[in-house]
């Protein structure tokens, strides 16, 4: 798990990043970068704690409250570290008809692990989305940028497995 | 084989790079636009076309355009909504991921009818790679001249930005979207004022679907009177249906609106029928949000005539024997599927959605969420039934935004025309709790 260092500072590529993304805004409208730059921050750190927010605000030049408010209502920020593979996986109905809950129950009973928990190596966090907009390639859950569709238990295991190394 | 408006190259090898795209006729639109007809002939065309907006709630695109205040001197924007998160949809993912570029040509088209200089495209957070696909065919656009200053020596100027959003359905909403983009909670805005007066930062603003302003390039190519040939009555053009569930063929198919329901379902050429050695039991006609219909009310309107997939044909005899094309998301359910156990799975994905500004949605999702719960798991009873009918009754049209209604729907619908099924779970708890129990009653008889 990665902790926050003190003081909190982005990677000299991932800061011209965020310029980057601030430029694209008209003047003064600078708070419409806090998603992407939160997703930045994310990527950096694997989470965002509440002093990564502090330094996302003081660079957006706003509140830190309009940070932590923004962070607490979407859910792809994770407040607590995470491991270092967070498995998103859909439990949403049209997934289930594909056999999603099965998948679902096999993938918690292999990593012995409930949603929200993070095995005791550190690997895999699972967390529980609501509908990917996979739903005729379901079951699905999604790792970082990378989409798992089709899923079935020798396809979980073979994914875990590569995962592992 | 059915026009194809949308899919027509879908599956040309390497089509997701400018290359590939433009060699398929890719930009002929913008060159036209752009070159040769006036923004308000760009708008006057869609309005020709007919074109509903394609994310579920159907309004004519022309006529939202139409709206647009134009005042001098304050910019104006275009938001492309690609936040599709509703149950059973995923149409605009399958078109973003394989053809980039048509999105990409569509919004600098539209963008130019709207005046527009600064566009944006929201696409939901849990598509980042997606996103990284549209970043990538923005690049190409650029370093091909048609994107950034002086679009083919135009004079005309326009910059494309991709917004991941934070994940949330209810960013789908075009003002919780806009709230969003400003960087603040997807809390839907009051309506009026309506984003064609006061939108993104205040200033006019259209919001509009992935597939609404992926028809653009084609409508401009052949003309808003071509498109508006094809289809049926006040349903013109193609759409893309997702389809899901229990049927031969899961996947996403352009269909000419006014295709009998029936043809979709069984043929071939699309979902290939329902799996092998089962038989239908009930239907999702537009996504989770739109009422479930049981396999006798799926292929014949109130008037007795064959139901079509048109936004007419679906919604024929009101929410009693009918239902909505919605967003297209097609979802089947054969004899196997437990309709409380879908019920209280899709009561619980709206509890979770809920921004929670409206007290009926924040209280009645959670609410509905519960009961539903202990009726799936055998500690129900019979006042349940007309509980859940009441607070429905209660969320619907009493909120700022549509949520409510699409939280309400499932759950009035799945009572309507399954209430036995729910008399059963709580009946016959000890029964229905078995895994993978399913009520047979109603549809044996």
């Amino acid at each position: 798990m990665t902790e926050t260092p003190n003081p909190v500072a982005f990677t000299p590529e991932r800061l011209a990043k965020v310029k980057e993304v601030i430029a694209r805004y008209p003047e003064g409208r600078q708070k419409s970068a806090l998603l992407p730059v939160l997703h930045i921050a994310q990527e950096q750190w694997g989470w965002v704690s509440s002093e990564v927010m502090d330094h996302v605000a003081e660079i957006l030049s706003i509140e830190p409250v309009e940070v932590y408010e923004v962070a607490t209502f979407y859910t792809m920020y994770h407040l607590d570290p995470v491991g270092k593979h967070v498995i998103e996986y859909c439990r949403t109905g049209p997934c289930c008809l594909m056999g999603g809950e099965e998948i679902y129950d096999y993938l918690k009973q292999k990593l012995g692990i409930q949603a929200g928990q993070t095995t005791a190596d550190g690997l895999f966090t699972i967390k529980e989305v609501e509908c990917l907009a996979a739903c005729g390639w379901g079951p699905v859950f999604q790792i970082r940028e990378k989409f798992y569709m089709n899923l079935t238990r020798e396809r979980v295991d073979e994914i875990i497995e590569e995962l592992s190394k | 084989m059915a026009r194809k408006i949308l899919t027509e190259h879908i599956n040309v090898p390497g089509i997701e790079t400018f290359e590939v795209y433009r060699k398929q006729g890719g930009y002929a639109a913008v060159e036209k636009a752009i070159k040769t007809m006036s923004s308000e002939e760009v708008v006057e065309e869609a309005k020709k076309s007919g074109i509903r907006g394609r994310g579920g709630a159907g309004f004519p695109m022309g006529m939202k355009w139409g709206f647009l205040a134009k005042p001098e001197g304050i910019p104006r924007y275009l938001v492309c909504n690609a936040d599709e998160s509703e149950p059973g949809t995923f149409k605009d993912h399958h078109l973003m991921k394989s053809i980039p570029h048509l999105l990409i040509e569509g919004m600098i088209v539209s963008s130019y009818a709207l005046g527009a200089n600064k566009s944006f495209i929201y696409v939901r957070g849990e598509l980042m790679y997606v996103i990284r696909i549209l970043e990538k065919a923005i690049e190409e656009a650029k370093a091909n001249g048609f994107l950034g200053k002086n679009i083919l020596g135009s004079g005309y100027d326009l910059e494309l930005v991709v917004q991941p959003g934070g994940g949330a359905y209810i960013c789908g909403e075009e003002t919780a979207l806009l709230e969003s983009l400003e960087g603040k909670r997807g809390n839907p805005r009051n309506k009026p004022p309506f984003p064609a007066v006061k939108g993104l930062y205040q200033s006019p603003t259209v919001v509009n679907n992935v597939e609404s302003i992926a028809n653009m390039p084609w409508v401009i190519n052949n003309g808003g009177d071509a498109y508006a040939a094809i289809g049926i009555g006040r349903s013109t053009g193609t759409k893309l249906i997702s389809a899901s569930g229990h049927i031969q063929k899961p996947g996403v198919y352009e269909i000419e609106l006014g295709l009998s329901v029936d043809e979709f379902l069984n043929s071939d050429e699309y979902c290939g029928g329902i799996r092998k050695g089962h038989y239908l039991k009930a239907l999702v006609a537009g996504g989770s949000s739109v009422p479930i219909l049981p396999a006798h009310l799926i292929t014949k309107t109130a008037a007795g005539e064959d139901r079509l997939m048109s936004y007419e044909s679906l919604s024929d005899g009101g929410f009693a024997t009918g239902t909505m094309l919605g967003s297209g998301g097609f979802i089947v359910f054969d004899e196997t599927a437990c309709i409380v156990r879908n019920t209280w799975n899709f009561s619980r994905f709206y509890h979770h959605e809920s921004c929670g500004q409206c007290s009926p949605c924040r209280e009645g999702t959670g609410w509905m969420e519960k009961v539903l719960h202990r009726i799936e798991h055998g500690h129900g009873s019979m006042h349940d039934i007309d509980l859940l009918v009441d607070v429905a009754k209660k969320i619907e049209g009493n909120t700022i935004c549509p949520l409510g209604d699409a939280a309400a729907w499932p759950i009035a619908s799945a009572i309507r025309h399954f209430r036995e099924e729910f008399e059963w779970h709580i009946n016959s708890p000890k029964e229905a709790t078995q895994p993978g129990a399913v009520f047979m009653g109603a549809v044996l008889a």
